[in-house]
């Protein structure tokens, strides 16, 4: 069996039963073997070849960390120095970052192989990987379905065994959602922890980069690289994050697990068995189980979809045809050419986004929208900080269902806006979240999702290490590509 | 009918920073177009504003100089508009909480009273690039050096009452943020530049007129000339029983008019919103109290203590304290040991006159103010005569040496040596028996032509006052007749 974790590998690595060179190899070889996922949108096999030599050759001299060597990607919203960044749109079809995300030089300076840019849906506004202009990415689990969205092929390219870790980023749920989709565990940290700088922005104040892996284990190997203060980031939060060691051993004997009952209910039957049997195996691991109510989460969808939408109409202003990305052919005057270059660069999605969220600031509608969703958001997350004075995390699912059928809800944002419902509050409140496998139903993979307070990382990292101490969820694969 | 005028400015002041006020791209012209305009400024996906430390400090001193409520908690919030020359589709500007709340500023009216103008808010934004039209034939460039300077947006109360009041306004805090060290305060440079917000209403009303604004105005008399001209624009629409539309106007300095850039129903909605990539900036009473601490004697104090404790009239003092370099050339004077009320004279006179005829300004005047004092030394210990002085201050204009090197080489000392004036008096007594013979006859007014024979035998270098003496005690009183 080919190794395909992030632990395995490294320590393969160490144990000198490997090389970068050959683990880089082995991954651009599944790169191809699973062209048809369309995970990738730029694949760079020379830099990442030439990554691997450096990575061995630091790993001989002694040097290097625990990503060092390590075959990794990252989502196409993360700018890359000298590289291809989409955003999956079109609009930036052919711009190069001139600079590295500030995640992208760090995983960089740690030796990491990066092995290129991964789809999503158009900057990142969706929940399925189907607004892709580059076309939607298929979920390794079944070739008919969606992985998930928006961080679709960071998803995908770790189901499919391509890379052991990818980045993602999280906004509404756009690294859980795929990681429930996919088998995986995904972390969104705490608003702050991981720097904005270089990522290109939807909503500036939801945004948050984190990690895709097989196990908590793993992304808390990544997170602990990637995250920590930035001065290039203004809303990046102070301080360091512990080492990876420190991340997964707090002892959750004892700690105490609310559970919203309403959120359970609101689920696909097909999903309440796994979830049942997670909470048991939580109590088995000597955590207690809270039923609690969260207030105003019923808010969360419609207060996310104003606040998201008008920061993105205005993050979104920048792409104007003016100095880079799309410009229309022969513009006749000014107005020509915003109105074409957006019209052409733009998908329908981000439009409609646009229009939203122009709509919610205006004058005459901000206090009605804008001012009202900010609001809710505030007591969202003071129902939140009321939770955590009698609980030490939050379970709940990740999504209300598996992963859908490619097409089945493409032309009902709506419906596409309600995946989101488990995911968008701790977006609002800030929190680090975490989605973990608990289990299958038909095949499919189902995920649970794990929410601490401010900066407790540590405190769900560990939750999920533990249970996967006592589970084999996440050790489960598809059927690989070409195998029998 | 009668109509009282009312004008507000809104003055933007580039900040002196290092660095712009949300990357640490250089805050510097640039020599070509977009040299220090860097990823942030191109508004490039995935870059991030941080706020410039240094732009909220001297934002603060200015605040503090104006006495204003300083904020605890101010926000920027984003300005959204589509033009060319601003990169990222919006300005980061501040409309809620802005950083100086209100405060006023004493300024000196034409009349010579000095008067209390309101100033509603002060707040930061950074300054857009500009848009080249004539760099080629068809097409526009966008130069982004400018783009990301730090702007402090000054808004006054409407309290101005004519054209030259706005004027005086704005020259008062003109030189205030020179003296505060915060903005460089060229005009032509358009590191200081105004709009002006202008109304009538009817004589005594209570509600104000519709107003228009004047945008972009980047001297005083520019400013002077298109408010003086809006005012007469307005009064004839209103006398003729229309009525003044609020709309934007520009002015033209070659035909001396406004004209419409756009009207209200135009106006963009900015739909302003808090910048969700920057937080609150908390502000404490530390940073406060620095702020305070930071100011340089203010102007409005300068003019009283050179009234009150150097003795000047009130119209030395308000020429002197109302200009930052007049005050800073007056004050090294002082210090190198000239006397304040001549120091003040030179400075109001031929120091004036002389700036007025090489349009020059003091920082670039040629004579500096130690040699200034030297040169007031020499006509206090009666080594020159002030007609003496005028013609070393003359050379020192030409060649920048000092005056006693002019003195000692161009022998223009004032001769006070009694003995070699005694002598002189002599030979022009006995040259001048006739005039003698007046005198004694009870011509007193003969004394004139003695004392111009003397000075023309001196070559000008006689000290008068001294001359007027010896002549009296070698020809005695005139005569009875």
């Amino acid at each position: 069996m080919s190794l395909d974790t992030l632990s395995a590998m490294r320590r393969a690595l160490e144990a000198g039963q490997t090389t970068a060179v050959a683990l880089t190899e082995q991954a651009l070889a599944a790169a191809e073997a699973n062209g048809d996922l369309n995970a990738f949108l730029h694949l760079d096999t020379a830099k990442a070849r030439a990554a691997a030599e450096a990575a061995d050759a630091r790993r001989q001299a002694g040097e290097g960390s625990a990503l060092t060597g390590i075959p990794l990607a990252v989502k196409d919203i993360f700018c890359s120095e000298g590289d291809p960044t989409t955003a999956a749109s079109k609009m930036l079809a052919n711009w190069r970052a001139p600079y590295d995300a500030t995640a992208v030089a760090r995983l960089r300076d740690a030796g990491a192989v990066l092995l290129g840019k991964l789809n999503l849906d158009e900057f990142a506004m969706g929940a399925s990987g189907e607004n892709s202009a580059f076309g939607p990415t298929l979920n390794p689990w079944d070739r008919t379905r969606v992985p998930g969205g928006s961080s679709s092929g960071s998803a995908a390219a770790v189901a499919a065994g391509i890379v052991p870790a990818t980045l993602g980023t999280d906004t509404g749920g756009s690294i859980r959602q795929p990681a429930a989709f996919c088998g995986l565990t995904g972390l969104k940290p705490t608003y702050g922890r991981v720097s904005r700088w270089g990522m290109i922005a939807f909503a500036s104040s939801l945004d948050q980069g984190g990690a895709l892996a097989w196990s908590a284990e793993d992304v808390a190997e990544v997170f602990s690289v990637i995250g920590g203060h930035d001065a290039r980031d203004a809303t990046s939060a102070p301080g360091t994050i512990a080492p990876p060691g420190a991340l997964l051993s707090a002892p959750v004997a004892g700690l105490t697990l609310g559970v919203p009952e309403a959120f359970f209910e609101a689920v696909d039957s097909a999903l309440q068995g796994p979830l049942a049997e997670a909470r048991a195996q939580f109590e088995a691991l000597g955590v207690r189980l809270k039923a609690i109510e969260l207030p105003f989460a019923g808010d969360a969808v419609p207060a996310y979809y104003v606040l998201a939408p008008a920061e993105a109409s205005t993050n979104l202003s920048r792409y104007d045809g003016v100095r880079f990305g799309h410009r229309c052919e022969n513009p006749v005057d000014l107005d020509d050419l915003y109105r074409r270059s957006r019209g052409e660069g733009f998908g329908p999605e981000v439009k409609r986004r646009i229009l939203t969220g122009t709509y919610a600031l205006s004058v005459g509608y901000y206090d009605a929208y804008y001012r009202q969703a900010q609001r809710v958001r505030r007591r969202i997350l003071g129902s939140f900080t009321e939770a955590f004075q009698s609980v030490d995390a939050l379970f709940l699912p990740t999504t209300p269902t598996t992963a859908f059928k490619l097409g089945e809800k493409r032309h009902d944002p709506i419906a596409l806006y309600e995946e989101d419902r488990f995911t968008i509050p701790a977006n609002l409140a800030g929190l680090p979240a975490l989605s973990l496998p608990v289990g299958f139903s038909n095949g499919l993979p189902v995920g649970g999702q794990l929410i601490a307070p401010h900066f407790e990382e540590g405190r769900i990292l560990s939750l999920a290490h533990a249970f996967q101490q006592v589970t084999d969820h996440h050790q489960q694969r598809p059927m690989a590509r070409g195998a029998a | 009918m009668n109509w009282d005028v009312v004008i507000g400015l809104e003055v933007h002041a580039q900040l002196q920073t290092a660095s712009k006020l949300f990357s640490p791209a250089p805050n510097a012209a640039g020599a070509t177009p977009n040299e220090t305009a860097s990823a942030v400024e191109l508004g490039l996906p995935g870059t991030l504003p941080v706020p410039n430390a240094e732009a909220i400090r001297l934002a603060l001193r200015f605040g503090a100089a104006i006495d204003a409520a300083l904020a605890t908690e101010t926000i920027f919030a984003r300005k959204n508009y589509f033009y060319p020359d601003l990169p990222k589709g919006y300005q980061i500007s501040q409309l809620d909480a802005p950083i100086v709340g209100r405060g006023s500023l004493s300024v000196v009216m034409p009349d010579g009273a000095t008067k209390a103008i309101g100033i509603t808010r002060a707040h930061l934004e950074e300054d857009a690039g500009k848009s080249v039209h004539d760099a080629y034939s068809d097409r526009t460039a966008i130069d982004l050096n400018r783009a990301g300077t730090p702007l402090l947006e000054i808004v006054s109360e409407p309290e101005l009452h004519s054209a030259q009041e706005a004027v005086a306004y704005l020259r008062e805090l003109h030189n205030l943020v020179r003296t505060l060290e915060i903005c460089d305060g060229n005009m032509n440079e358009g590191s200081l530049r105004c709009d002006a917000n202008v109304s009538l209403k009817p004589a005594g009303s209570e509600t104000l007129g519709t107003r228009t604004e004047i945008k972009n105005l980047n001297s005083f008399r520019f400013l002077e000339r298109a408010i003086t001209y809006e005012i007469e624009r307005q009064q004839l629409v209103l006398e003729g029983g229309g009525a003044v539309v609020q709309e934007t106007r520009l002015y033209d300095p070659d035909r001396d008019e406004t004209r419409p850039m756009r009207s209200k129903e135009e106006a963009e909605d900015y739909r302003y919103f808090p910048d969700p990539d920057l937080l609150p900036i908390l502000l404490t009473a530390d940073d406060h109290a620095a702020a305070r601490a930071s100011l340089p004697e203010l102007p409005a104090a300068k003019r009283a203590r050179y009234e009150t404790d150097l003795g000047l009239t009130a119209s030395e003092a308000r020429l002197l304290a109302s200009e930052r370099s007049t005050a800073a050339y007056f004050e090294a004077a002082l210090t190198a040991g000239a006397a304040p009320k001549g120091a003040a004279n030179w400075l109001a006179g031929e120091i004036a006159a002389q700036l007025n005829r090489s349009g020059e300004s003091l920082d670039a005047f040629p004579i500096t103010p130690a040699q200034l004092a030297g040169l007031l030394a020499r006509v206090d210990d009666g080594t020159l005569s002030s007609k003496l002085a005028k013609t070393v201050f003359e050379r020192m204009l030409e060649t920048r040496e000092d005056a006693d090197v002019i003195i000692e080489r161009e022998g223009l000392k004032q001769v006070s040596d009694s003995g070699a004036l005694e002598s002189l008096v002599a030979e022009v007594i006995e040259a001048n028996p006739g005039q003698v013979e007046q005198y004694r006859a009870g011509k007193g007014k003969v004394l004139g032509f003695f004392v111009g024979q003397l000075m023309k035998a001196s070559g000008g270098k006689a000290n008068p006052q001294q001359l007027n003496a010896l002549l009296k005690a070698a020809l005695g009183e005139p005569g009875e007749g």
